[in-house]
């Protein structure tokens, strides 16, 4: 779950690491008030996104008149795709140097990873990697110290800079493990008057662990149907096709859709009803997929953990209840394979052995529903 | 031969009286595997058809030779009931479940490296040696005996080309889910080094899909030490861009993980890459026969 850079803030305060001063608006008479308390002010559009500069979301102003005027424009208009809502209200910082620090997971080491460069604000992506400081950290030990100096050791920081990153950077890392994030990122960190403040805010929370962050404010950033697909524990992504699709396991998903492409079809939507899904949640997640009008439907199943016996009853269920307008195509093998065949045959289908028989099934089945 | 496991593996399940639990421990029995005692907390004493329950991981120790346990506990007690059967002393451990938050991920693969456990997963469907040893939720008929040694990231995809396979008369000899997860306990290398040295495995194949960069490792592995032939299955070439991790994620990948990208990295150190799973037994069969003559 991505969260708002000023949500990002206030954290960053929660934690001790210095941000601007300021605060987020909801209406323009907030963003003049906030202007007149603190004057000289940057007001930033809270999208999920970055680039937002480019994109017209950030103003600067020291008048609240013209403050209230630039939020008028800002809330309610739409940047890179995201309405806007809120706007942060902050100190415009004078910036001397800008720096860039950041805490994720490094999926090979399988541990936390300390990315951190002097050459800051702009993309990570294009700084050149021999002037990145990578520093992975011990899970069982954490930001030691030792470690916290290493660091900025690397980066050659002057030692009144150095103490203050340092202190920053055992903050950033208890609250990356203590709020379950997989990214805390500070980009800019800005030298500003010998000061050194995180003058943006990225942070990324791990969906699994939301459970047990039930202080953090939530987020939604899912269209309507991948939202009930999340409620439901499915993955479902809406996409350009027209064949519904439904299967389980995210790689058997994906090969579905590679199929389809093959034979010359396209898939609505990318729909991993999970492994060891009930009946009634198979059943809502083919609800999901008859919501998108698909010309025809293929139904993926090799059975392990999921039962095919709970998937054709789910689909015969669906049927009898509220009827599937279009073609549908089977495929269904694996555990209890020949429960499911024999419920899937009461209801008049006969289920495929192969996901290729089946696929380019599908495609003809979709095409000749045109 | 195998790797990991074989017909002497004793094994324990965590979760045992759960529906899950329950379930599979009968199919791993059915296959042949020796499951000599589950755990779950309150119900020591009871058995689950003739295997015996104990209330903890060290208990059953007590009492039985352990050489592998399997979790089935829910992915908010995952943390617990791994570092339970670390500090037990268990030596390889499956993590069947999906969704163990990535911090206790990350906790529980830096215990077992400190306790010399291999951890297997999480989120994945477990490792079985075919015809001696099944520890995982992977459906029994399709496992059976051969030369093909299979490593992947995605279970059902696994069963789709094992089966395939299967159907074209290709046994296995060992198929290791690695997992699906972002922090997992093994990686394509660590299984490769395991084939390379196994007699029982003529060929390689990998199971690989798009995100990560573990299939461009695995091809830097086996350009410098795998002399088996291998060969490649990637899943998502018609896949949309999919929600990514910010810029420090993306920077570590470095532009890698694009089916493209990963293709590329295979082809270039001879490996053949099918994007569609019936073309594997094909694969398979080619380098077999190349072998043979």
């Amino acid at each position: 779950m991505k969260i708002y850079e000023y949500m990002g803030k206030e954290l960053f305060a929660k934690y001790g690491i210095p941000v601007p001063k300021g605060r987020v608006a909801r209406t323009p008479e907030e963003a003049g008030q906030i202007t007149a308390e603190i004057g000289d002010a940057v007001i930033k559009s809270q999208i999920l996104s970055g680039k937002r500069g480019k994109a017209g979301g950030i103003k600067f102003t020291a008048s609240p008149h013209e403050a209230r005027k630039f939020a008028a424009e800002l809330l309610g208009s739409e940047i890179r795709g995201f309405k806007v809502d809120a706007v942060l209200v902050e100190e415009k910082l004078k910036i001397d140097k800008e720096y860039y620090l950041a805490i994720t997971i490094d999926r090979g080491a399988k541990c936390p990873v300390v990315l951190a460069s002097v050459q800051g604000g702009m993309d990570i992506e294009e700084v050149p990697e021999e002037h990145i400081v990578k520093y992975h950290v011990d899970y069982s030990i954490g930001m030691m110290p030792f470690k916290t100096k290493y660091i900025t050791s690397k980066l050659k920081l002057p030692a009144e800079e150095a103490a203050q990153v340092q202190e920053i950077l055992v903050k950033l890392y208890k609250m990356f493990v203590e709020l379950d994030a997989e990214l805390v990122e500070i980009n800019p960190l800005v030298v500003s008057a010998g000061k050194i403040i995180a003058a943006d805010a990225k942070v990324i929370i791990d969906d699994d662990a939301l459970f047990r962050q039930k202080d953090l404010p939530y987020v939604e950033e899912k269209t309507e149907s991948e939202k009930k697909a999340h409620e439901l524990g499915l993955a479902f992504v809406e996409l350009e096709g027209n064949i519904g699709v439904m299967a389980n396991g995210a790689g058997i998903t994906m090969a579905t859709l590679d199929t389809l492409q093959y034979f010359g079809g396209s898939a609505a939507n990318f729909l991993d009803a999970g492994g060891g899904a009930s009946e009634e949640a198979t059943a809502k997640a083919l609800e999901l997929v008859l919501a998108k009008n698909p010309k025809a439907i293929i139904i993926n199943i090799f059975g392990g953990i999921t039962r095919c016996d709970d998937v054709a009853n789910a689909f015969a269920s669906v049927k009898k209840k509220r009827g599937i307008p279009v073609p549908v195509v089977i495929r269904l093998v694996g555990t209890n394979q020949e429960k499911g065949r024999e419920i899937l045959r009461e209801v008049g289908i006969e289920a495929y052995d192969t996901m290729h028989e089946a696929a380019q099934k599908a495609v003809e089945l979709a095409a000749a529903n045109q | 031969m195998s790797i990991f496991v074989d017909e002497n593996t004793k094994v324990l399940i965590q979760g045992i009286t759960g529906n899950q639990g329950a379930f599979h421990a009968r199919q791993m029995v059915a296959y042949g595997t020796k499951v000599v005692a589950g755990v779950s907390p309150g119900k020591g004493g009871q058995k689950v058809d003739d295997i015996p329950v104990y209330n903890s991981v060290k208990e059953a120790m007590e009492h039985h030779q352990i050489d592998a346990s399997i979790l089935f506990v829910p992915a908010k007690f995952a943390k617990d009931g791994a570092f339970e059967a670390i500090h037990a002393g268990v030596k390889l451990l499956i993590l069947i479940p999906e969704h163990i938050p990535l911090h206790d991920a990350m906790a529980i693969m830096n215990f077992a490296r400190a306790k010399g456990t291999t951890v297997i997963g999480p989120n994945t469907f477990g490792v079985v040696s075919s015809g001696k040893c099944k520890i995982g939720i992977m459906p029994n008929q399709y496992f059976v005996p051969g030369p093909v040694g299979v490593v992947s990231r995605s279970g059902t995809l696994s069963y789709e080309i094992v089966g395939s396979l299967a159907a074209a008369g290709l046994g296995t000899s060992t198929v290791v889910g690695l997992g699906g997860d972002r922090v997992v306990g093994l990686n394509f290398i660590d299984v490769l080094a395991r084939f390379e040295k196994d007699p029982g495995t003529e060929v390689i194949v990998l199971v690989g899909e798009i995100g990560g960069t573990a299939e461009e490792e695995a091809a830097d592995y086996i350009s410098k030490h795998i002399s088996k032939p291998v060969l490649a299955y990637l899943a998502g070439k018609s896949a949309p861009p999919g929600k990514r991790m910010g810029h420090a994620g993306a920077i570590i990948e470095r532009g890698m993980g694009t089916f493209e990208g990963k293709v590329k990295a295979l082809n270039a150190v001879g490996v053949e890459v099918a994007t569609l799973t019936f073309e594997v037994p094909e694969l398979v069969s080619k380098v077999l026969l190349k072998k043979a003559m």
